[in-house]
């Protein structure tokens, strides 16, 4: 094969896998908004705060030693053990659990059956609490991610793909970071499991009925506060896996937040409300903004990616107000 | 008549308490402890305060004058600096030191028209060099040209010193502090023979595979880097993903801290960077800031930074002003010095090895001599390299000089461009 052709597919490929580092993102911002019309202006910090956590907790950094030292005069930073990750893990998990109930009890609980609007400022102040919640419990220092995924570009498939073009090309073979390919991997698993606790559990049913109407549901019985516990806890858990993909590329940092820009063309073009259009239009993004990114950018001096996924989005909100798996909106008179 | 005497009272004592007293020395600190560049605001920030808080407690202040330290958060946001400068220079600000590009353009016409030094220390705007057209305006030891130069006097170094053919590529932060390079890079490529090639990477940088996926397929030689933030991380991290010899990458002295290469782990072994002071904490004036400073719990931050990359800037940045302080002083016969007189200071500063072995920090940088037409300093810089496995950055080279014959054009040409556009008339110097 042409090494130009191989070059292309390259590209494609890992825009795909770029996409869908984008979707688990996308995907939590989704979840809230499916189930309860909220859209959550924190999730990005929520990834953030998950992967704090789960770093602070691995590492044995005691939680607002800062703030210790500094009322107690004492020099306290570690508690002098490493958790394994999986434990980590799961203590980070329980620790979003118990900010889901937090929340709801503090916040939510107080907003039912509010507008849209009011419950979206209430997540744009979440958003800046939890981000110096954050600062002052786990400290602003950048931190390594590790927690055994493996990354960096693959030999493997180097030495597959190198044999496609001419041996007196120069070709070297096709790069794919291992670590996209474990994202790939648990983003189908996710979203998979997500698909059939919505659509084939009860609890999902009921999800889908709090979101349509907060009094109706709550009119046949359907406990409200325990829907949102519930489904701000998957939101925390997949800004977990968010945190622990991103934070692996980039170290873990208050830069973090900021990966929600990123999901916002994949929701506008995948709709708000679907699961699977939060993959979808993340595969589109990525793809889209990688190509535009390597023909088009040499041509207008380079840097589109970012601004050319909010005009694809742009583009396809025009034709597809809805996205593409979004709930088609229908207005009678 | 007693409630209002007492209301009064109150808040004449928290004016009282909140504004240095009369006498004092002020250096505003605009840092940024918040938002997604506190990671390197903080060291910075952390140096420049515990410097300060040592010549109080070690020596009583600057020639017996206490200095005060006003800090005012930024958050690396152009605005918030701009209201940081016009919130504090009224209080006798004697230099400000704004630690962002994009704050020092704004402050430029501002802290000219009003009398105060700004010093832009290896940042900022690099024609500002030119005294005569910058006069308020001090940006040594060395500029951005300088670094670019420098790297590339380095590359010839190791290239036996022919470029011919060879392809250079620039990774920069899309914005005016990463664009600052370019024509210096290009004027070189012309002089030397080698091609550049430049992928712009825009604000954060979080996602930059479609530039790595570029450089993997064009191969370039060497790869420099003008970054800030996560763009720095990411770059050395995708670098080490692509396995481009990280010996053979060279980001500037902004894309040089440790936050920058300990995510990436044994990948960002062999990483360079200009450097334009020393690094590590072997320095006696160290052992003076723990003693007086950390340990007797007078530290601005936790004291964990001492001897990191930037904490060590912060700490220089702070020197030079104590330094040009007390040039101020004996050239003007008074303590009790005001910003136009830090000024002068600032241009008559002379630091020379003695002296830098005086303060104890013996060969921490170049030797420096700044003159009314010189404002950038000699230009010098040092290659430092990255050992993942001890996690220490260390200078792998001298202090060497910058390209002079390409880079004193190109600031002739910039400032007299913005003297024209300003409106402003150069001032005379003696040489």
């Amino acid at each position: 094969m042409n090494p130009e052709f191989l070059y292309f597919i390259e590209t494609v490929l890992n825009g795909l896998m770029a996409g869908v580092m984008y979707s688990l993102v996308a995907l939590g911002f989704a979840l809230i908004f499916k189930a309860s019309g909220i859209f959550n202006f924190a999730q990005g910090v929520m990834a953030l705060f998950a992967a704090l956590t789960l770093v602070g907790l691995q590492t044995g950094q005691v939680p607002f030693a800062h703030l210790i030292n500094a009322i107690f005069g004492t020099q306290i930073h570690h508690f002098g053990w490493e958790l394994p990750a999986i434990i980590a893990i799961v203590g980070t998990l329980g620790v979003m659990v118990a900010f889901a109930y937090l929340f709801e009890g503090l916040v939510l609980k107080h907003l039912v059956n509010q507008e849209p609007i009011i419950l979206f400022m209430a997540t744009i102040g979440l958003a800046y609490f939890l981000e110096g919640f954050g600062d002052l419990m786990w400290g602003a220092n950048i931190k390594a991610m590790d927690v055994g995924i493996p990354s960096g570009g693959s030999f493997w498939w180097e030495d597959v793909t190198r044999t496609w073009a001419p041996e007196d090309s120069g070709y070297f073979g096709m790069y794919i970071d291992k670590l996209d390919v474990v994202a790939a991997i648990v983003a189908l698993v996710l979203v998979s499991a997500l698909v059939a606790f919505s659509q084939y559990t009860k609890f999902g049913r009921a999800l889908r009925a709090v979101a349509d109407d907060h009094q109706a549901a709550l009119s046949v019985g359907i406990s409200l506060r325990t829907i949102w516990v519930v489904v701000w806890s998957i939101a925390g858990f997949v800004a977990l896996v968010a945190g622990i993909m991103w934070g692996a590329k980039s170290g873990v940092q208050f830069s973090l937040s900021l990966i929600a820009l990123k999901a916002l063309p994949v929701l506008i073009l995948g709709g708000f409300t679907s699961i699977p259009g939060a993959i979808v239009g993340g595969l589109i993004i990525g793809v889209g903004e990688k190509l535009a990114e390597l023909y088009i950018g040499p041509l207008v001096g380079g840097a589109i990616e970012n601004w050319f996924a909010y005009v694809v989005a742009l583009v396809f909100l025009l034709f597809r107000p809805q996205g593409l798996f979004g709930e088609r909106i229908i207005e009678r008179v | 008549m007693r409630l209002k005497l007492l209301v009064a009272s109150a808040a004449a004592a928290v004016v009282m308490s909140t504004a240095p007293a009369l006498a004092d020395l002020v250096f505003p600190s605009l840092s940024y402890r918040t938002g997604p560049y506190a990671p390197n605001g903080i060291p910075f920030a952390d140096g420049y305060a515990d410097y300060f808080t040592l010549i109080n407690e070690r020596d009583g202040g600057i020639e017996g004058q206490k200095i005060t330290l006003l800090e005012c958060e930024t958050g690396y946001n152009t605005e918030k600096g701009v209201e940081c400068y016009e919130s504090t220079k009224g209080q006798g600000a004697l230099l400000y030191q704004p630690l962002s590009t994009g704050i020092t353009y704004q402050l430029i016409p501002k802290a000219t028209a009003d009398g105060i030094p700004v010093h832009s220390m290896g940042y900022g705007r690099t024609s500002a060099a030119n005294g005569k057209v910058f006069p308020w305006i001090f940006n040594y030891p060395g500029t951005y040209w300088d670094a670019a130069s420098i790297i590339v006097k380095h590359i010839l170094d190791e290239e036996g010193g022919d470029l011919n053919g060879k392809k250079i590529a620039l990774v920069y932060h899309n914005s005016a502090y990463g664009k600052e390079p370019i024509r210096t890079l290009e004027e070189l490529a012309a002089k030397h023979g080698y091609e550049l090639s430049l992928y712009p990477v825009d604000h954060p940088g979080q996602e930059q595979k479609a530039t790595w996926l570029q450089i993997r397929r064009d191969q370039p030689n060497y790869v420099l880097m003008w970054g800030w933030g996560v763009m720095n991380q990411v770059a050395i991290q995708e670098a080490a993903n692509i396995r481009y010899p990280m010996d053979h990458f060279i980001g500037v002295w902004w894309s040089a801290s440790e936050n920058d290469v300990l995510p990436a782990g044994d990948g960002a072994d062999g990483y360079k960077a200009i450097a334009f002071h020393g690094v590590g904490s072997d320095f006696p004036l160290f052992d003076d800031i723990q003693k007086y400073v950390i340990d007797a719990g007078k530290a601005a931050g936790d004291g964990s930074h001492l001897g990191e990359v930037l904490y060590n800037r912060g700490v220089y940045a702070a020197m030079l002003a104590v330094e040009a302080a007390r040039t101020a002083m004996k050239l003007h016969d008074t303590t009790d010095i005001t910003p136009a007189m830090m000024r002068d200071g600032m241009e008559a500063l002379v630091l020379d090895n003695a002296r830098m072995a005086e303060l104890g920090i013996p060969d921490f940088g170049p030797e420096i001599n700044v003159t009314c037409s010189n404002h950038g300093g000699p230009g010098l810089g040092a290659i430092s390299q990255w050992d993942a496995s001890s996690k220490t950055w260390s200078l792998v080279t001298d202090f060497m000089g910058a390209d002079r014959e390409v880079v004193d054009p190109l600031i002739m040409e910039d400032s007299a461009a913005y003297a024209q556009e300003a409106g402003i008339e150069p001032v005379a110097c003696g040489s």
